[in-house]
């Protein structure tokens, strides 16, 4: 069956039934084993056992990037292709992707607090960081703002797609400007900068993380297909009444 | 409690990073199961009244 035949929203809800618990346990499984060896890897030379923060921070810094670049990608399927899931998975992509863009802030702040002496200061990192968490609050804000959600749909993609050219400057912060924050050290061109007694547990981490930002990807378009099933089976039955 | 003996003079910012991750992904992981219930309950009761018409 071509993949494109998956992205049937009847398909979809079946295909999600099984996926949501198998890749639940998949994701649970690669976070407590990256986790618990993370925990059990020795403190780094400089930062001490502040280190094990970097086994959080750092995926859910790659997933706001990542949720964003999904939420950007649906944002094409809605605008060009005119797909009937991509504004459902914009949506999710948009809820999912906030929290751990806000997560990414949240554990940065924790983790400079005790390394640069502050939780926050206006750097390119910090603040591209900061403009990335405020596009996802007003693509959501959009989508709260229209009662009907292909006209929502559209206009939260108008945002996602011109808000996207802040991924790369997130990306590129560290290289482009002087940043207190620490350059790549693992998705760098050549080999990465981290021990392998650290980098395997931050992979195995964030690999767990990855499924689990689709499980939850997954299970918040099942919502939305329900509301909108709702949403029509409501409007259909006024529609009878005024008959 | 050894566990978070060794994490010394720090302890405080590692647990509290660690604590707001768990509290979140639980409270969106609780957020999405809630409504997935509320949602399938609303379609199944309108497909009855259409049902019954």
């Amino acid at each position: 069956m071509p993949l494109i035949d998956y992205a049937n929203p009847h398909r979809f809800q079946r295909l999600a039934a099984w996926l949501i618990p198998l890749l639940g346990v998949v994701a649970g499984t690669l976070i407590v084993l990256g986790l618990a060896t993370g925990w059990a890897a020795p403190a780094d030379y400089q930062q001490g056992q502040m280190v094990k923060v970097m086994y959080i921070h750092v995926p859910f810094a790659w997933l706001a990037l990542g949720g964003y670049t999904v939420m950007a990608i649906s944002a094409l399927g809605t605008l060009v292709w005119r797909h009937p899931l991509a504004d459902v998975s914009g949506k999710a992509a948009a809820q999912v992707g906030a929290v751990f863009c806000f997560l990414c802030l949240v554990t940065g702040a924790l983790w400079g607090r005790p390394t640069w002496g502050t939780y926050w200061d206006w750097d390119p990192r910090l603040t591209s960081v900061l403009v990335l968490f405020l596009l996802y609050l007003g693509v959501l804000a959009l989508w709260r703002a229209f009662d009907d959600p292909l006209r929502a749909g559209r206009a939260a993609a108008i945002l996602a797609l011109v808000g996207f050219i802040n991924v790369p400057i997130v990306k590129f912060s560290v290289d482009w400007w002087n940043s207190i924050h620490q350059g790549p050290s693992v998705s760098r061109l050549g080999a990465p900068t981290i021990d392998p007694s650290m980098l395997y547990p931050l992979l195995l981490s964030a690999g767990g993380f990855f499924v689990l930002f689709a499980v939850l990807h997954m299970a918040l378009m099942r919502n939305e297909l329900l509301r909108r099933r709702a949403r029509t089976l409501r409007i259909l039955q006024a529609a009878e009444a005024e008959r | 409690m050894n566990l978070f003996a060794g994490l010394g003079p720090h302890a405080f910012f590692v647990l509290a990073a660690y604590g707001a991750a768990a509290v979140s992904l639980a409270a969106l992981m609780i957020w999405i199961a809630l409504d997935y219930r509320v949602q399938q309950r609303r379609v199944r009761e309108l497909e009855e009244r259409v049902r019954k018409r």
